[in-house]
């Protein structure tokens, strides 16, 4: 059985083929504006990995803010189930769930079989999401996949941003760069205050082992090392975290089908 | 003698200079990373155009997110209380004052007295202050100035989802690459900011007359979209960005009579 998931986020699409349980491919690609070009794109490379076409596909799920315009998807499910069920594939024993995206930041709790039991999310405010990540590689001038590492490479002291609004934290950055401050210190002060941030919107649903980190920021190893100092856990990540939600999709439509034949 | 007021905001340091409750000069300057030489040169400028000097100031007072800042022998006073003292100046009918700066918005309710009802701030969230505004320009490349005139050229109503100014900021460039034209754009992005200090403006209770002061008044675009929320026309002062340092000054000028 084959079958798809596909994952639009606000920043990047994900495809996913799955067969028999097995994940056979995917693709991970930056959003275009015209969202059809993004849906298009990411199951054309995860479909030519796999040299498989969409005609192949049993059943294909959709997920995430852009989960309403895939044409080809019999069913659209919510990106916090999806990503419970992506998260338990890759460790059974997971129940604290963190995902966050170019625009929003989950915390999710799970059961034992991968279904969600509590979520909390934030949506509305860049502040403790992945894209303020952006938004600071942009001012300092480096590449976002550097931030993290940078992070902890402290050269006098931590800067302490005071600010929680991205548009203000961004001036005071700056500010604390005219001033000379090195750019790896005003780097953990925003890492700082973003793990601070998405920890407490952690506590809302309450952390318990497994703790597993998907999404861009897993990816980010100053986030990362901050938040298992403050849950006291050794967070849990899946070789390409941000196929999470599309692996969730694809295991939805797995199971679809499999209902589907049993009865 | 004559009494000086310093508002010395985020973006810009204001100073206003008073004589016998008579605004003698007023100076405007940008406060860029030292507010103290911002106030140096603001007020330095405000006591050449009046014709002052330094020993015929009775007293100082600053306000602002840098009142701390003041160069020179001073009081401080609350930007509500400098807000509601200069809004009474230009309009005594005023009761409501809604001041929108670069990094805050601030309401007060007052009496005819002067004396504050009630009052909302924000200064956490960047949605619905300048600084946005500013941010929408850079992404539109359109002067600040121009904003609010291009705004009332509107084709189509777009509503921009986002509160976050920079989730919006992303969806501008989406509605841009979609082809919408920028006025129109614009237009959604002024109604959004308008409604986010109309939302403040409501908890803290609207008593007539209204007054709009601040940087943000001198939009057009949103002292008119803001005047269609309340459903009154809103009173702007010609210098809506210099009333806190006028109300600054009259309350020096008070202090410096009681003692």
């Amino acid at each position: 059985m084959k079958t798809a998931g596909i994952d639009i986020g606000s920043l990047t699409g994900k495809a996913l083929i799955l067969e028999d349980n097995n994940i056979i491919s995917w693709s991970l690609i930056p959003t275009n504006p015209d969202s059809n070009v993004t849906v298009k794109k990411a199951i054309d490379i995860a479909l030519e990995k796999a040299n498989l076409s969409l005609d192949d596909m049993d059943y294909v799920v959709s997920t995430g803010y852009g989960r309403l315009v895939v044409p080809f998807a019999q069913r659209n499910i919510t990106e916090i189930s999806c990503h419970a069920k992506g998260a338990h594939w890759f460790f059974p024993e997971v129940r604290t769930i963190l995902d966050m995206g170019g625009q929003d930041c989950k915390a999710i709790r799970c059961d034992d079989t991968g279904k969600v039991a509590n979520f909390a999310m934030n949506d509305k405010c860049a502040a403790g999401a992945g894209r303020s990540m952006e938004v600071m590689a942009d001012i300092l001038q480096l590449p976002l996949d550097d931030l993290g590492k940078l992070s902890l490479e402290i050269v006098e002291a931590e800067v302490s941003i005071s600010n929680t609004c991205v548009v203000f934290a961004k001036s005071e950055a700056l500010s604390f760069l005219r001033r000379g401050k090195h750019r790896s210190d005003i780097l953990a002060g925003v890492c700082e205050a973003l793990a601070t941030r998405v920890y407490s919107l952690m506590q809302r649903v309450g952390i318990e082992q497994e703790f597993v980190i998907s999404g861009g920021i897993a990816k980010n190893i100053g986030i990362v090392k901050r938040l298992a100092d403050k849950t006291g856990l050794n967070p849990r990540i899946a070789f390409e975290p941000q196929i999470v939600g599309a692996l969730g999709a694809a295991l939805f439509a797995q199971e679809i089908m499999q209902r589907e034949q049993q009865t | 003698m004559v009494a000086i007021g310093v508002d010395i905001g985020s973006l810009t340091t204001k100073v206003a200079i008073v004589r016998d409750s008579k605004v003698m000069a007023h100076e405007v300057v940008l406060t860029g990373e030292s507010s103290h030489e911002a106030a140096t040169r603001a007020v330095q400028g405000a006591m050449s155009l009046a014709g002052v000097d330094i020993k015929d100031v009775a007293k100082f007072v600053s306000t602002g997110v840098g009142k701390s800042e003041l160069p020179y022998d001073g009081e401080q006073a609350t930007e509500v209380l400098c807000a509601v003292k200069g809004a009474l100046f230009y309009y005594p009918s005023a009761r409501t004052v809604i001041d929108m700066g670069a990094e805050s918005v601030r309401v007060s309710r007052c009496g005819a007295n002067g004396r504050v009802l009630n009052f909302g701030t924000n200064d956490k969230c960047a949605s619905g202050t300048g600084t946005f505004l500013d941010t929408i320009s850079k992404a539109l490349e359109i002067k600040v100035e121009d904003l609010g005139p291009l705004s009332l050229q509107a084709k189509e109503e777009i509503i921009i989802t986002a509160t976050c100014a920079v989730f919006a900021e992303s969806e501008v460039v989406g509605l841009i690459a979609r082809g919408k034209d920028k006025a129109s754009i614009l237009g959604g992005i002024i109604k959004s900011i308008a409604s986010r200090v109309y939302g403040l403006t409501n908890r803290v209770g609207i008593n007539k007359d209204v007054i709009f002061i601040g940087g943000g008044a001198k939009n057009i675009g949103i002292s008119k979209s803001l005047g269609d929320l309340i459903k009154q026309e809103l009173l702007i002062p010609p210098d809506p960005q210099i009333v806190g340092a006028v109300g600054a000054a009259l309350i020096a000028q008070e202090r410096s009579q009681a003692s």
